[in-house]
């Protein structure tokens, strides 16, 4: 039984064609959200449970909104509420849920792996929205997205991630989404926030910002995620702003056409001018929007449904 | 007319071209005011035939009638349940649909359970005034009790056959022509059948 269900744990197993399959079936959504009955019962009857053991407020009401447009049940189940606190494994915490039948559990948890534990002893579909410094595969599929329906492709586009490469989940999941589609992705940051060895992914790395950002197509910037820290990393917000922040003249390097990307929340005036976050390259609202579309077809795709012919 | 021991046809290009006119003209005649009429196709062929229904209407009345497509992939009753799976596409109705009289358009009328599934899809959509019925093919084996207003053919069918219908806009077939066959095999599952147009 266990081994019939259909689990989304990340995106750097998955093929070329999944993924644009899961674009397209996203594709399908994204009216929905659009309608005056923003609701469609393919999930009637359905329960998803969201279980965010770390802060998330735009990540879960995006899954919750996604599960309640195709009329699931949810269920809502956050860290500070949960009896984690009280001392019980994460294991004994869905093993209780599980009792209770959930067709789908969306876990959000600090350690990686968490989800693929669950995906082996848990009989429900499992989908990573977020494990730690792993993955976050629907902010992956979101990006890819967005950029596909502005760039109309993402095959021969040059991508830069700028940030917190080495704590950056959202990174992970981009580096795997967009190199499988055929970009050229670049990652940047400074010499403590890039592990070695990241090229193996499927990426270049520098620690020139100014190298990264050259004609790039897209400038995705992380946000420094200071609660991830555990030694100082860099020496000054300033100085980091300085060297791999970006504003309006290191934007003027890439394409006149080169699109601003944040998952977001922004830390502004640190990675990301307000100007630029709010400038006419940005598409950080889009992301956003498509993040809803995105996470009702992973949910879809979880409970069997089948892709997408757009 | 048979073509191959187990694939007999029963309408051919002529015959499918005959069936949508005189759709057209009925939908003219008896679906009221035409400014008040809107077709739309359920995909997949339901949305070319409502085009060439839209077609005929505009060179026998001189009227630009609305065509829309419905995908009733996410209101069916056995989306996880079917061996293969359906493809989602996209419902796309460039009018509103509230006091219009809505014509589905679809190419085979079998079972009922698509145009129930069309009848919710497109009942989120607004309050049409009426909506009817039209489709190429009639096979009969209703399990839900739905009629159509219009049918370019009504085939005599038993439970083991199936309706083939190749339209020309989206099955390119061999010389390219409409043809309707009645096949010696089952229905075959929804999601093989569909391709986007």
């Amino acid at each position: 039984m266990t081994q019939t269900r259909r689990h989304l744990l990340e995106l750097a197993p998955l093929e070329a064609r999944e993924i644009t399959e899961l674009l397209d079936l996203a594709e399908s959504f994204q009216d929905i959200s659009h309608r005056r009955i923003k609701k469609v019962p393919a999930l009637r009857g359905m329960t998803v449970v969201l279980l965010f053991l770390e802060a998330s407020t735009r990540t879960r009401t995006s899954f919750e909104l996604a599960a309640k447009r195709l009329s699931a049940d949810t269920l809502s189940i956050a860290g500070g509420t949960s009896s984690v606190v009280k001392g019980e494994t994460l294991l004994d915490t869905t093993r209780n849920l599980a009792a209770m039948s959930p067709d789908i559990i969306v876990l959000r948890h600090k350690h990686s792996g968490s989800p693929h534990l669950l995906a082996r002893h848990i009989d429900a579909s499992i989908v990573n929205a977020g494990d730690g410094g792993h993955e976050h595969p629907t902010q992956g599929l979101l990006d890819a997205l967005t950029i596909r329906q502005h760039k109309k492709r993402i095959a021969g586009l040059k991508v830069a991630i700028i940030g917190d490469i080495a704590h950056s989940r959202v990174a992970r999941s981009n580096i795997a989404a967009l190199g499988k589609l055929g970009a050229d992705v670049w990652v940047c940051g400074p010499p403590t926030m890039v592990p070695p060895g990241i090229e193996a992914l499927g990426c270049r790395a520098t620690s020139d910002r100014d190298t990264a950002v050259r004609d790039a197509d897209v400038v995705m910037m992380l946000r420094i995620q200071k609660e991830r820290m555990t030694e100082e990393l860099f020496p000054s917000d300033r100085e980091y702003s300085q060297r791999f922040g970006l504003d309006r003249d290191v934007l003027a390097r890439a394409r006149p056409d080169a699109l601003v990307m944040h998952p977001g929340p922004i830390n502004r005036g640190v990675e990301l001018a307000p100007d630029v976050a709010d400038g006419p390259q940005s598409i950080i609202l889009d992301q956003v929007a498509n993040g809803i579309a995105v996470r009702m077809a992973v949910l879809y795709h979880c409970a069997g449904g089948g892709g997408g012919d757009a | 007319m048979s073509d191959a021991p187990n694939r007999r046809l029963v309408l051919d290009d002529t015959a499918v071209r005959r069936a949508v006119r005189r759709l057209a003209h009925e939908i003219v005649e008896r679906a009221g005011p035409l400014n008040t009429i809107a077709l739309v196709g359920i995909r997949t062929r339901g949305l070319p035939l409502a085009r060439r229904l839209a077609a005929v209407v505009r060179e026998v009345e001189g009227l630009e009638v609305p065509v829309g497509a419905l995908d009733i992939a996410l209101y069916r009753d056995d989306a996880f349940t079917g061996g293969s799976k359906v493809a989602v596409g996209q419902t796309h109705l460039p009018f509103d649909v509230a006091d219009k009289t809505v014509v589905l358009v679809d190419d085979v009328l079998f079972t009922g359970r698509t145009v129930r599934a069309a009848l919710d899809a497109l009942m989120d959509f607004g309050r049409p005034r009426r909506i009817q019925l039209a489709v190429l093919v009639d096979r009969g084996h209703r399990e839900l009790p739905i009629q159509p207003d219009y049918v370019g053919q009504v085939v005599a069918t038993q439970a083991g056959q199936s309706i083939k219908v190749s339209l020309t806009e989206i099955d390119a077939g061999p010389g390219g022509e409409d043809a309707v066959h009645l096949l010696d095999t089952p229905e075959r599952a929804n999601g093989e059948a569909r391709k986007a147009p």
